[in-house]
């Protein structure tokens, strides 16, 4: 078994008087895809939120790369090489493309290729003929494969990525999943949120499966496909 | 007209212009990354051109040169830009997630300390600049004399802007700033450290404030009124240009600047009620001003916890009230005049913080130029007596009606805004009234005011005269705490705690605030009329931001969450400032350290400790 990047222990956190994960306990595996599954409101956007620093945990463990990073602001997190790309974007609207792309650029690591704009333009195609273009101007999945460039631009080690099929047409998520294998392909190990199963299963190697603020269950990702019983209870509407 | 005159004051209104928005760059600058509106920026303005008085003689002693005089004058901008960053790092840093009134009163804290620091060092008496070198002739255009100086000033703003348009869009720090005014928590989760990008744009800000500040003194002297002078002229820059757009503040400057240039031809006296007009037409077809967009609302706490649920009063502090209203009431069978007069004091501004934290805590309505009402009753009472010759009696009807007739013209504008740009609106406004009151001076007596304003003579006697505010204060008081608790209170609670959703149960929230915006514009008028006759004079500090920010501490000090909090913080607040003012030379730096504490360490105030120590027992 590889070693874990990412080991996240009995991790608690919520908003204000309102408590949401309850000790979630999770490994990300060096260069593996995990997928974390749960319904709306189960978790799994707060897991990914409270491991990058963006909201303070409130009990629990995170290690990242062998460092506690439990409690650290989040640029800190950042830049010992764990990426985020959340759900609702964020792009910089007024900024252009490549500005965007400026924005995430971190020095490169030892032993690795810094992505450039240049190389990811060769992954996104479409961005490259609108680097000069407002961010504002661009379609809803141009914007998320430039959160994804954007996030490459800090040449993480390991990526949070929250629900990246989630509001997509269908050819976009395709290109979306192509994305998420490019990264896997580049020795980035990638921990996304998701409640699409289909998409899951075209990337993700393992899953874990969260419900109420925990785990409850985790396995291949073949494995849960072929559990009905688990797919009924945690994951179908 | 002939056009030469009429061009040569089109280039002097450039020139005002370029000056405005030097300074207005710096503060929208600061606003749109830290999000927090720095009073101070009229203070880093004020402490470049006294740096500059100080630093730019001493390099002309070494060379009458130009490029010393500008040397100079960046070196100063530095020394500003410093200050900006020692701000950052001791108060800013501490306060960018506490709600904006806080945020607000902070830096009017900082404002009050610079001053008493600036006349500690430089002295109370005005210090004019030297002129610079090579820059000392007129120019003559189409058969008018134009000074050099200022055709000089009128290419500083537009080199400016593109310096920092280049700076914005060609370096890595600019891109950042610009990303960060969207979303700086995102440029956080990319790994840019925002401390110090923070710190690096309260350099930037401050160093323009300060550069504004050192080229003026060819112009005008240095003198300790500059940074509340220039800061209301800001505000109203980066309101009509919408916050956080360097390129909205120029065409708003530039505006201003004609405006001003062309409006003195017509109204010599009152060309601020132009600019009003200018800002009022702006706001009503382009609430955010016209560049600026709606706050990005993530993230923003704009308001601090107002009132909850009003409750009445236990036994214990019913008892406890009404020995206090005794012991109030029996005052004059046992005090002397100056007891006396300090009670009829506090009872006036116990009612004005009232009026104010109605619509603080009630209403979520951060108003932070409640003095133009209190003053305008004032004024409109005392100028009816003075001017007028009306006894005392319609004067003093006159007073809430001049307070609510202000408050509905005014807060008409004010309630289509919300958070930082209705405290800076109603700010605005006040100023107007303040520069209306101070500048039309065959009217209102100037910075002077007008003596003899004087009760009838059944209330001539300090007692009476006591007990005849005692009525009006408690009485009106009383009628508000009867607002609070009635349906038309909790309907400006529930429109505070959630805008859209008071909306959606079919609340008309903007005229329900317009009618709490103009009644408590009716209470602060009547607490300024029963001032101006219990002093027996009107001038303009009663209108003065001081004073609002007197009302606001007095709020604060007393707790915002409670409904009896303001009448308790305002008794507390007089009498602290009674007994301590004339105890020190520094009443202003202490009062600025103080709301700063107040602000840092316990926000809740008075009523919320009470509160605290009811819930414990």
């Amino acid at each position: 078994m590889a070693e874990a990047v990412l080991d996240v222990a009995g991790l608690k956190a919520g908003y204000g008087p309102a408590e949401v994960l309850f000790g979630v306990t999770l490994a990300l595996r060096r260069g593996e895809v995990a997928a974390l599954m749960g319904r709306n409101g189960a978790g799994k956007s707060t897991t990914l939120k409270a491991i990058m620093g963006l909201l303070p945990p409130r009990g629990g463990k995170v290690r990242f790369a062998g460092t506690d990073i439990t409690g650290l602001p989040p640029f800190r997190i950042a830049r010992l090489g764990l990426g985020y790309v959340p759900e609702e974007r964020r792009i910089f609207t007024d900024l252009t493309v490549f500005e965007n792309l400026e924005v995430g650029r971190r020095p490169p690591r030892a032993g690795r290729d810094a992505w450039t704009p240049e190389r990811l333009f060769a992954v996104f195609p479409n961005l490259a003929e609108m680097r000069g273009r407002r961010a504002a101007a661009m379609s809803g999945g141009e914007q998320q494969m430039l959160t994804i460039a954007r996030t490459l631009m800090g040449n993480p080690d390991a990526v949070l990525l929250d629900e990246p099929s989630e509001g997509l047409a269908p050819v976009i998520v395709e290109q979306m999943a192509e994305a998420v294998l490019r990264m896997k392909a580049e020795g980035i190990s990638v921990l996304l949120s998701e409640q699409n199963l289909d998409f899951a299963a075209a990337v993700a190697d393992r899953a874990y499966v969260i419900e109420r603020g925990e785990i409850r269950y985790e396995g291949t990702m073949e494995a849960l496909e072929a559990d009905e019983h688990v797919r009924e209870a945690y994951l179908t509407v | 007209m002939d056009p030469s005159f009429l061009l040569v004051q089109s280039l002097s209104g450039l020139a005002s212009a370029s000056s405005l928005f030097v300074i207005a760059s710096g503060l929208t600058l600061v606003f749109g990354v830290t999000r927090i509106v720095n009073f101070a920026h009229g203070s880093f303005y004020m402490l470049g051109a006294y740096v500059a008085v100080t630093v730019v003689p001493w390099l002309l002693e070494i060379d009458r040169s130009p490029w010393l005089f500008f040397a100079g004058v960046l070196i100063s901008a530095a020394v500003v830009g410093l200050l900006g960053v020692a701000m950052e790092l001791l108060l800013l840093r501490r306060i960018y997630k506490v709600p904006e009134l806080f945020q607000l009163l902070a830096t009017f804290g900082v404002v009050l300390m610079v001053q008493d620091a600036v006349l500690k060092i430089w002295g109370p008496v005005d210090i004019p600049g030297p002129r610079a070198p090579g820059l000392r002739h007129g120019v003559e255009i189409f058969g008018q004399r134009f000074p050099a100086y200022e055709l000089f000033l009128i290419v500083v703003g537009p080199a400016v802007l593109g310096l920092l348009w280049l700076l914005m869009h060609r370096t890595r720090f600019g891109v950042l700033i610009r990303a960060a005014t969207r979303d700086r928590e995102m440029v956080g989760a990319l790994g840019v450290n925002q401390a110090l990008l923070f710190t690096g744009t309260l350099f930037l800000g401050a160093f323009l404030a300060g550069l504004g500040g050192a080229l003026q003194i060819p112009r005008v002297s240095a003198s300790a009124q500059m940074d509340l002078s220039i800061i209301t002229e800001v505000f109203v820059v980066t309101v009509i240009g919408g916050m956080g757009s360097v390129t909205g503040a120029f065409l708003a400057a530039v505006l201003i600047g004609q405006l001003q240039a062309f409006g003195v031809l017509v109204f010599p006296k009152i060309t601020l009620v132009l600019v009003f007009l200018l800002m009022a037409v702006v706001l009503v077809i382009k609430p955010w001003g016209l560049l600026g967009r709606p706050e990005p609302a993530a993230g923003r706490a704009a308001l601090p916890e107002g009132i909850l649920s009003p409750r009445g009063f236990g036994g214990a502090e019913r008892a406890l009230l009404g020995v206090a209203v005794a012991s109030l009431l029996a005052l004059p069978l046992f005090g002397d005049a100056y007891a006396v007069k300090v009670a009829t004091e506090v009872l006036v501004f116990a009612l004005a913080a009232f009026s104010l934290n109605f619509l603080v805590g009630n209403g979520g309505i951060v108003s932070f130029g409640h003095a133009a009402y209190f003053g305008l009753g004032a004024y409109a009472a005392g100028l009816l007596v003075t001017k007028g010759g009306l006894p005392m009696e319609p004067a003093l009807l006159a007073a809430p009606l001049a307070g609510g007739l202000f408050a509905a013209l005014f807060g008409f504008f004010v309630v289509r805004l919300s958070g930082i740009y209705l405290a800076m609106l109603t700010l605005a406004f006040a100023q107007i009234a303040y520069a209306v009151c101070f500048q039309w001076v065959e009217f209102t007596g100037g910075d002077n005011g007008v003596v003899g304003v004087w009760p009838s003579a059944w209330a001539s006697s300090r007692h009476v005269y006591f007990y005849l505010v005692a009525a009006c204060a408690l009485g009106a008081i009383l009628a508000l705490r009867h607002v609070i608790y009635a349906p038309f209170g909790a309907t400006l609670r529930a429109a505070r705690d959630s805008e859209p959703r008071a909306d959606a149960i079919g609340i008309d929230v903007r005229t329900h605030r317009w009618l709490a915006f103009t009644l408590a514009g009716v209470a602060a008028g009547l607490a300024g009329g029963l001032y101006a006759f219990s002093k027996g004079s009107i001038d303009p500090t009663m209108l003065g931001i001081p004073m609002s920010v007197d009302f606001l501490a007095m709020i604060l000090l007393g707790g915002i969450q409670t409904v009896m909090g303001a009448v308790v913080g305002a008794a507390a607040f007089h009498a602290i400032k009674d007994v301590f003012m004339p105890l020190t030379d520094y009443w202003r730096f202490l009062l600025g350290a103080s709301i700063i504490a107040l602000v840092l360490i316990f926000p809740r105030g008075l009523g919320g400790a009470w509160g605290a120590l009811r819930a414990r027992t």
